[in-house]
């Protein structure tokens, strides 16, 4: 116990002097949650609208003016015929065009369903389903309002979205953002510390003592995680001052959530550490192993539903992907740790299957 | 302290797939012993030493360090060895207390213990109103010195020094051979690897590793003496490489080697004279400048034993 304490106090006074190791765990994460929580915003606000009212009656105005009342739309021209539509679309001019045809206001009075067409820009998909989004909650607000009596459903659809009601992508991605940062910094972190000992020698310096490798590594992985578990709070800090994230859970929860998803995470990197000799190869097979997985396969931006049933199996290795689902579970939903329990233990599961697996390889060493 | 050598090692032999790094390697190391280890780079010095210190299992045989087995008590040994390599491993953002004290922390050292031997460290480094100097601003020769005391700090009996004198200074290699002195004078064997055969003409005894086989082992003036019958002869010349040339051809001359601008030459027998070999490089018409008789260094030991090594290989 001295020994892993000496290692840790070790490690400690470096990283105080070892401006790179700070500006990493500390500074790095925040920036990378400003950079990618302003560019990753998947909201669109003031889509160039165009309008063909063929209808041209007091409901149809008014469903014109629930667009741009909504701030989603900013009306910029109307239409007459289709042929302006394409030249619309085509110069970029405009991003949709709402289509009401004739006899809208009579199928409203009648109380049967009155269609509209909307046309929307396709060539950014992510872009053209947001918007697509914000029709259906435009339409479903406007069928309220035209709706003579209260239970006759006019405009088709009634969406309502449960725990993001303004539908901001933020809160959505946010909690992949933390989990994308943390274990950058973590796995980071770890891999180039240990990576750096082997360089300088130190290394062998310590296989040389009586200490043994769970002794050092303890000393070695205590400093990180308790810096990266405040590094991650910090940003979780962060993301609620600049992005109004809620805190709908207990902090102790979180904690814990955290805590375990980073033991996992500095696993990884004391993996990486393991296989790597120089610390660019660490660098570089750390980044790999922890951006492209937790970027691509959590489902921090692409749903895992959606993905190929091959990458779907993969998913299942992927911590990030259990973390996320555990951390909007309780910053977003509240849940406590019984109703994520089953992500809580596939997180412990995977810490326990990288620290087996590095305490195996630095054995091997030794043989 | 049990009886018995400081190191015994028995038939060690260490394959890497099926590349022999040590094969078949015995000797033993005397309590106090300031003890050579001399081979070029890869003959398999680093792998016996990795092997004595418990850090890499050997393939066959055995080796025991003070009585106690490397293969089944590895702990037990790294608790009763320092070790210092050419790398000097200090941590180089922490101050050189700091260094002290993370390595007696290692060796788990209290606190009262790990004070006397911070002393110690100190002042065997000669460091003493330096202790918060980052260890990245000493120079090579206060680096490879702390780097020792840090070794020293759990008072091993025993002390593996990996070419210890590795990119230092002259005068600071002087200062550190008069600590392995002072060291082997207080009762501590020493094991020191290195390329410097001046360094190794230091030692009590020396052993010439080559291709991972024991080539030679003995005291210097032992392992000299396998020029008893071969008198070694130093020739100066203006052209050395045409007088080589020429000493190859004769009969009477065994091998030659350069030495700088100067040529050894090794003959067949006692009773050759210089004066018959001066005769025949006159007679070829090469200018010699000086030509004499001269005591074998140590690097004709070595250039000799490998050179015979390396041909009975060949043979074989």
């Amino acid at each position: 116990m001295i020994r892993a304490l000496a290692v840790a106090l070790k490690e400690l006074r470096q990283i105080r002097r070892d401006r790179r190791s700070v500006l990493i765990m500390l500074f790095l994460p925040a920036f990378f949650l400003f950079l990618y929580g302003y560019a990753l915003n998947f909201d669109i606000r003031h889509v160039a609208l165009a309008v063909q009212d063929r209808d041209d009656s007091v409901d149809s105005r008014e469903l014109v003016a629930a667009f741009t009342r909504s701030t989603y739309f900013d009306l910029v021209d109307t239409v007459r015929s289709e042929a302006d539509i394409e030249d619309l679309m085509n110069r970029g001019h405009v991003r949709a065009v709402l289509v009401i045809p004739e006899g809208f206001s009579r199928e409203v009075q009648q109380g049967t369903v009155a269609e509209v067409q909307i046309i929307l820009n396709g060539d950014n998909a992510n872009t053209a389903t947001t918007v697509l989004g914000y029709t259906n909650a435009v339409l479903g607000q406007v069928a309220v309002t035209l709706g003579r009596r209260p239970d006759v459903r006019l405009i088709g659809v009634e969406p309502r979205i449960w725990y993001n009601p303004e539908l901001r992508s933020t809160l959505f991605l946010v909690p992949g953002l933390i989990a994308y940062i943390s274990m950058i910094t973590a796995v980071v972190s770890t891999a180039l510390s240990i990576v750096r000992e082997k360089e300088n020698g130190t290394m062998e310096q310590v296989r040389m003592a009586p200490i043994s490798t769970s002794a050092f590594i303890i000393g070695k992985t205590l400093p990180y995680l308790v810096l990266s578990q405040v590094s991650a709070l910090l940003v979780i800090i962060a993301s609620m001052w600049l992005f109004d994230l809620p805190m709908n859970g207990s902090w102790l929860d979180l904690s814990i959530v955290l805590a375990v998803f980073l033991v996992g995470a500095l696993g990884t990197g004391l993996l990486v550490s393991t296989v790597a000799e120089t610390q660019q190869v660490a660098f570089q097979a750390a980044m790999l192993l922890a951006f492209l997985p937790t970027f691509m396969l959590s489902g921090f931006i692409f749903p895992i539903a959606s993905m190929p049933i091959g990458l779907q199996y993969i998913t299942t290795v992927v911590p990030a992907r259990y973390f996320l689902i555990a951390l909007r579970g309780v910053v977003l939903k509240g849940l406590d740790l019984a109703a994520i329990w089953a992500d809580l233990a596939a997180l412990v599961a995977y810490a326990f299957a990288v620290l087996a697996l590095s305490a195996l390889r630095l054995a091997r060493k030794t043989g | 302290m049990s009886a018995g050598p400081a190191i015994r090692v028995e038939h060690l032999t260490r394959k890497f797939g099926r590349f022999t790094a040590v094969d078949d390697v015995s000797f033993d190391v005397g309590r106090g012993e300031v003890f050579g280890f001399l081979g070029a780079n890869g003959a398999g010095k680093s792998t016996t030493i990795r092997m004595l210190c418990g850090l890499l299992t050997p393939t066959s045989g055995r080796a025991a360090i003070d009585g106690i087995d490397v293969g089944s008590d590895p702990e037990g040994v790294k608790r009763r060895i320092g070790y210092m390599s050419q790398r000097f491993s200090l941590y180089e953002l922490l101050t050189v207390d700091q260094n002290i004290r993370f390595y007696g922390g290692l060796y788990g050292l209290e606190h009262a213990r790990l004070e006397d031997r911070r002393r110690f460290a100190l002042e065997m480094a000669g460091l003493n109103g330096r202790e918060n100097e980052l260890a990245r601003n000493l120079s090579g020769g206060w680096k490879q010195r702390l780097a020792l005391g840090c070794a020293m700090l759990h008072e091993p009996p025993l002390v593996f020094l990996d070419e210890p004198t590795g990119g230092v200074d002259p005068v600071s290699r002087r200062d550190f051979w008069r600590l392995i002195d002072d060291l082997s004078r207080r009762g501590t064997t020493v094991l020191v690897t290195t390329h410097y055969l001046d360094e190794a003409e230091r030692c009590d005894r020396v052993a010439i590793i080559h291709a991972g086989r024991l080539a030679a082992i003995g005291t210097t003036a032992e392992l000299k003496a396998r020029f008893a019958d071969r008198p070694i002869l130093e020739v100066r010349s203006p052209d050395p490489v045409a007088a080589m040339a020429k000493l190859d051809s004769l009969p009477t001359v065994e091998k030659t080697s350069l030495f700088g601008t100067t040529v050894h030459a090794v003959l067949r027998q006692r009773t050759i004279t210089p004066e018959e070999i001066t005769a025949a490089l006159v007679g070829a018409g090469i200018q010699v400048t000086s030509l004499s008789v001269v005591t074998p260094s140590l690097e004709d030991v070595f250039l000799d034993v490998v050179d015979r090594a390396s041909s009975k290989g060949a043979a074989a």
